[in-house]
């Protein structure tokens, strides 16, 4: 196995790079990444529509997430890799399409977060800050939104979690991600299937585990902050 | 400074506030007391738009506040209103809390308003609490902080609706001397509460409500010595046997 990884190792970590397009757990990592930092912004927009008092906004929205929902990411990754080209003419490559996908599945299900917590804060929150004249936009970033994001926290890190196992899929459309690569390592080696395979799946377990805990401490050292006193 | 003219307020078919017309004036403090479900905390929150009416008129200061075209927002920054649940924002210290209005309104800079917020958390006996996140505060020193936080949009009018009501029975008489001393400043206050020693002490004038009316309004003199009313006698009657 020692040998494996001693061969392996940069080919598994960045793929053909430099003499191809990058690839592997790097690619896999940076993809994962913008999905959420684009995902975010976009999830916060979608999560508030959601439950906004104008009716114009809510349905579209609401529409939106039950649709992407509905339908296995999977599918939608087809769709977008080969209809949407039909359609639009424009041919897109598998790491641009891997990462439409991410971002529409992540913004839609941070948005449901973001809105199962502006439902969840107590009436009086919104209400109070109203009352001190403040508008509801104002109201909303400044007293609403801290406090969900705060406490959805853990939501938002299980689906970055959920987007970095996710992009394993994008091997179905010959995408060059971590676990495209170990495929392509066991094909090349041959004898050694398991031991390839537990690799990646170390991989995996390393990156999501090692995000789990790094969110439950920083979600403790929020916790910790309210409760100073003077 | 505020006038009631046949205000009406349905929810469905149930009748929350029927006709009510009656008057506030400048520097009274007004105790509005009565059984629960009598359509005291709807009325107060009607003068706020925290609730919309369905019939009638609301004026402060001669401006119609339910009319189109009303800037809620502005008539809001000038009353203050304290709620029964404190309602403090759990994320901010209580100096924040009380900052977070007057900065984002523009009424202050973040310097000015730094300073008010000491000042008047000095008044309501907290300046020792000020960096202190309302978890960490009694439910009497949250309070006193919300009234803190109302109080630093420096509004002419203050509305509280029942503050004393979900507090340990020991905190009830630090809230109600902050309210005191209000009153002894001049502010107009409307105050719902069942506080019968408060309304007595504090009060100019009193208000009984019962299903969505007010059946009597009377000096704390008049209303606690010769209760005109069936209802009122009832319920000044049950509550001394409390």
């Amino acid at each position: 196995m020692l040998e494996l990884i001693d061969t392996y190792w940069l080919y598994f970590l960045v793929g053909q790079y430099p003499d191809g397009p990058l690839g592997g757990l790097v690619l896999t990592i940076l993809l994962s990444g913008a999905a959420l930092v684009l995902a975010m912004p976009l999830g916060l927009l979608l999560g508030v529509a959601r439950v906004s008092p104008y009716r114009a906004l809510r349905w579209p929205t609401s529409v939106l997430v039950q649709l992407v929902r509905a339908v296995p990411l999977l599918l939608v990754l087809f769709w977008v890799y080969f209809f949407l080209p039909a359609v639009t003419g424009v041919k897109s490559g598998q790491a641009s399409t891997m990462l439409i996908v991410l971002v529409l599945f992540d913004s839609v299900y941070l948005a449901e977060i973001v809105a199962a917590g502006i439902r969840a804060l107590p009436k009086g929150q919104l209400e109070s800050a109203r009352s001190l004249g403040l508008s509801y936009a104002q109201a909303l970033r400044l007293v609403v939104l801290p406090q969900t994001l705060k406490n959805g926290l853990p939501s938002i890190v299980s689906q970055l979690v959920s987007t970095i196992k996710a992009t394993s899929l994008g091997y179905i459309i010959g995408l060059s991600e971590v676990s495209f690569i170990a495929t392509q390592i066991n094909t090349l080696v041959f004898t050694q299937a398991v031991q390839v395979y537990l690799i990646l799946a170390l991989t995996y377990f390393i990156l999501c585990f090692g995000l789990s805990r790094l969110a439950f401490l920083l979600e403790r050292r929020l916790q910790r902050r309210p409760a100073q006193v003077s | 400074m505020i006038v009631l003219d046949k205000v009406n307020k349905w929810y469905g078919d149930y009748h929350a506030l029927s006709d009510i017309s009656e008057q506030v004036a400048k520097n009274e403090v007004l105790v509005v007391c009565g059984p629960s479900g009598s359509g005291k905390s709807t009325l107060i929150r009607t003068l706020n738009r925290l609730e919309e009416i369905d019939g009638g008129r609301i004026a402060i200061d001669g401006r119609d506040i339910h009319a189109k075209g009303v800037d809620v927002n502005a008539l809001r920054a000038g009353i203050g209103f304290v709620f029964q649940s404190f309602n403090l924002f759990p994320h901010l210290t209580a100096l924040e809390n009380c900052m977070l209005a007057p900065v984002q309104l523009k009424r202050a800079t973040k310097a000015e308003a730094r300073e008010q917020a000491l000042a008047l958390l000095e008044r309501v006996g907290l300046a020792h609490k000020a960096d202190a996140y309302p978890n960490a505060l009694s439910g009497g020193q949250q309070q006193r902080v919300a009234i803190a936080r109302a109080l630093a949009m420096r509004p002419p009018i203050m509305l509280f609706d029942e503050p004393t009501s979900a507090l340990d029975p020991e905190m009830v008489g630090e809230v109600l001397g902050v309210m005191r001393s209000l009153a002894g400043e001049g502010m107009t206050m409307v105050c719902v509460t069942h506080e019968m020693g408060f309304a007595r002490e504090v009060a100019d004038r009193i208000w009984f409500m019962a299903e969505g009316k007010i059946l009597e309004q009377a000096t704390p003199e008049a209303f606690f010595t010769n209760p005109q009313h069936p209802r009122a006698q009832q319920f000044l009657s049950d509550r001394r046997r409390d």
